[in-house]
């Protein structure tokens, strides 16, 4: 064994692993420092008003009241309007997806909008929905949104019906169940979890999307709750307010944002600990 | 009367009855098995329709200016709406350049987490850190622009961007990138918070990829006298590179499209940048600030055009990771 070689195999693998452990602190230097930002920002400017008033015009007080409101209702409608199609969807792909043409390709394309850019959608729903009634809406918003649920639960419905065994959906059929009671009342339901969580997913996701909002649903300054009409929302809200040179503005800004972030992150880890519920279940 | 017959007749009745039923409820759920699965194909085919609805509104958005302009729209830099004169290539411009200084900060980090956690992480460890690399991923994109802007630009602006100006500023061939005003917002800072925001995702891509390699190879290298470096570089790398580029490409795509961050941070000029540090623009942070404002139809239009440029680039990009990934999953299994 040459010692020299030796000594500079060791040294290029310590210095790589030295980079790989930096790599890692990289990324949760970035995490820390946003959080801390956001929480120290977020809980000074959180009081009851938030909770209680609209939003205000500059310099006098005022809180997110209808921008909540007006997000839980799109989000709300967009997850009622994209779930049922992206299950359905993702049913044929798990059920009916071994032979054909529509399967794979429909597969594929639905990887491809599980990441195109948001924004775009938002673009799709104005030409097709804005432009067509003429005036921005809660409703649009809410289609926006549920074509970015859709391909999310797509995915998730078709891979957690893949992992129920064969086995059962051959005993329903034995029992002469037909095909449709088998995969509604027997496949369906033991993936259950899987697919709630996959829908838990998509709300997380949808709730803190601005981009597609951008030009559907708009903005509204006061209490609305026709989805007709341009609907508030907290990310077009914090967008606004943080673009704006006032001061109490911006407060109001990082306390919609600390919500936002915390509704996703709690919504992120039900659907996780859902997730663990059903594999350890099995 | 005699009892007995009239019963059995009955009876018979009865059981006839019952076949016709039967046949009946079969048939009937025959017919319920075609039309559900009729139905479920509806709505995958739905899920294709999409996307085709989605190139065909936006081409059909983008008609008068594709009309005016045609191939010009992509070479031109004028984008002056009040002389109504558009032109594609500054947001362009900005949407390559600020993903690819994504890419060379957010891939080489997220090789480095990847290998981290499926080599060096102790047990212990390896589900927290994985978790927290996912967070990365579930923080809102606006959240990203507002820290950027309100926190990250200032001190950027501050303490970093005045020493690079002054000390990298100097140097030949890559000075000019560095040189202009210590503004804190511009191309690079937009570049870095999307590296930040891309590296959950192909950080996992990669982890997945890397934890399908057998573990008869990696052991057999070990058992060889091979560094974890050189199992890393001639084992694990060569076995998973197609699915190593598809989680770049997946991240890419990301980066493209990524709206809101971008908007916060990257000035929102339609001046051409030459340096990092100059404030910029991309497609969609162009969409996000405009067109909510944009009158006139050549101005829609232009800006629905952007968009169909956006998701023309993106949807190539993404259709290529797709399928190297796919081709990684093939060879799964087999023999190399």
């Amino acid at each position: 064994m040459n010692p020299a070689i030796y000594r500079r195999r060791r040294l290029v693998n310590a210095l790589n692993m030295g980079a790989s452990m930096f790599a890692m602190v990289f990324g949760l230097f970035w995490l820390a420092w946003i959080l801390w930002t956001l929480f120290a920002h977020g809980f000074s400017g959180l009081h009851a008003n938030v909770f209680l008033k609209s939003t205000p015009p500059p310099g006098s007080a005022g809180g997110l009241a209808n921008a909540i409101y007006g997000s839980l209702l799109m989000t709300l409608f967009g997850t009622l309007i994209g779930t049922p199609i992206g299950t359905l969807a993702g049913i044929y792909l798990a059920e009916f997806g071994q032979r054909g043409w529509l399967a794979p390709v429909t597969r594929f394309i639905n990887d491809i909008l599980l990441s195109a850019p948001s924004i775009v959608i938002g673009l799709f729903v104005y030409e097709v929905y804005v432009v067509s009634v003429g005036h921005f809406s809660g409703w649009a918003g809410s289609f926006a949104l549920a074509l970015l649920v859709i391909p999310v639960v797509v995915r998730t419905t078709e891979n957690m019906l893949r992992l129920v065994p064969n086995s059962l959906r051959e005993a329903a059929a034995a029992l002469g169940a037909p095909q449709w009671k088998v995969i509604m009342h027997v496949t369906l339901r033991s993936a259950k979890a899987g697919v709630i969580t996959g829908i838990l997913l998509a709300v997380a996701r949808i709730s803190g999307e601005t981009a597609p909002l951008l030009f559907t649903a708009l903005n509204n300054q006061f209490w609305n709750s026709n989805m007709n009409q341009p609907m508030a929302n907290l990310p077009m809200v914090i967008f606004q307010f943080a673009m704006s040179p006032y001061e109490d503005w911006h407060t109001l800004a990082w306390a919609g944002a600390l919500l936002i972030t915390l509704s996703v992150l709690s919504l992120n880890i039900l659907a996780r600990w859902l997730g663990s519920q059903k594999t350890a279940s099995h | 009367m005699d009892k007995y017959p009239n019963e059995q007749y009955l009876l018979r009745q009865e059981l006839n009855m019952g076949k016709y039923q039967d046949e009946q409820h079969l048939r009937r759920q025959l017919m319920l098995d075609k039309l559900f699965r009729l139905v479920t194909r509806g709505f995958a085919f739905l899920v294709l329709a999409l996307l085709v609805g989605i190139m065909l509104s936006l081409l059909v958005g983008a008609m008068p200016s594709i009309q005016t302009y045609g191939w010009h729209f992509l070479a031109s830099s004028d984008w002056d709406p009040v002389g109504g004169k558009f032109g594609a290539l500054v947001p362009i411009y900005g949407t390559l350049v600020t993903s690819f200084i994504a890419l060379l900060i957010g891939v080489p980090a997220s090789f480095g987490i990847a290998l981290f956690l499926t080599e060096l992480c102790p047990v212990w460890l390896k589900r927290p850190l994985g978790i927290a690399v996912e967070l990365l991923a579930g923080i809102p994109s606006i959240i990203y622009g507002m820290w950027g802007l309100f926190v990250f630009a200032p001190f950027f602006g501050e303490h970093i961007q005045p020493w690079l100006i002054d000390h990298v500023g100097e140097w030949p061939l890559i000075g000019f990138l560095f040189q202009g005003a210590p503004m804190g917002i511009g191309m690079f800072t937009a570049g870095l918070i999307l590296a930040i925001m891309i590296i959950p995702f192909i950080a996992s891509v990669m982890r997945d990829v890397f934890e399908v390699v057998p573990t008869m190879l990696k052991e057999s290298a070990y058992g060889l006298g091979s560094t974890t470096w050189e199992v890393v570089r001639y084992v694990v790398l060569p076995y998973t590179k197609t699915g190593v580029v598809g989680g770049v490409m997946l991240g890419l795509g990301r980066a493209l499209g990524e709206t809101m961050a971008v908007t916060f941070v990257i000035g929102n000029s339609s001046n051409f940048a030459t340096g990092l540090f100059e404030p910029g623009n991309s497609i969609a942070s162009s969409l996000a600030n405009e067109f909510a404002e944009a009158n006139g139809k050549l101005y829609l239009a232009s800006l629905i055009e952007l968009g169909l440029i956006l998701f023309f680039i993106t949807f190539i990009v993404l259709a290529c990771s797709k399928l190297l990934l796919l081709r990684l999953k093939k060879q799964e299994g087999k023999p190399t």
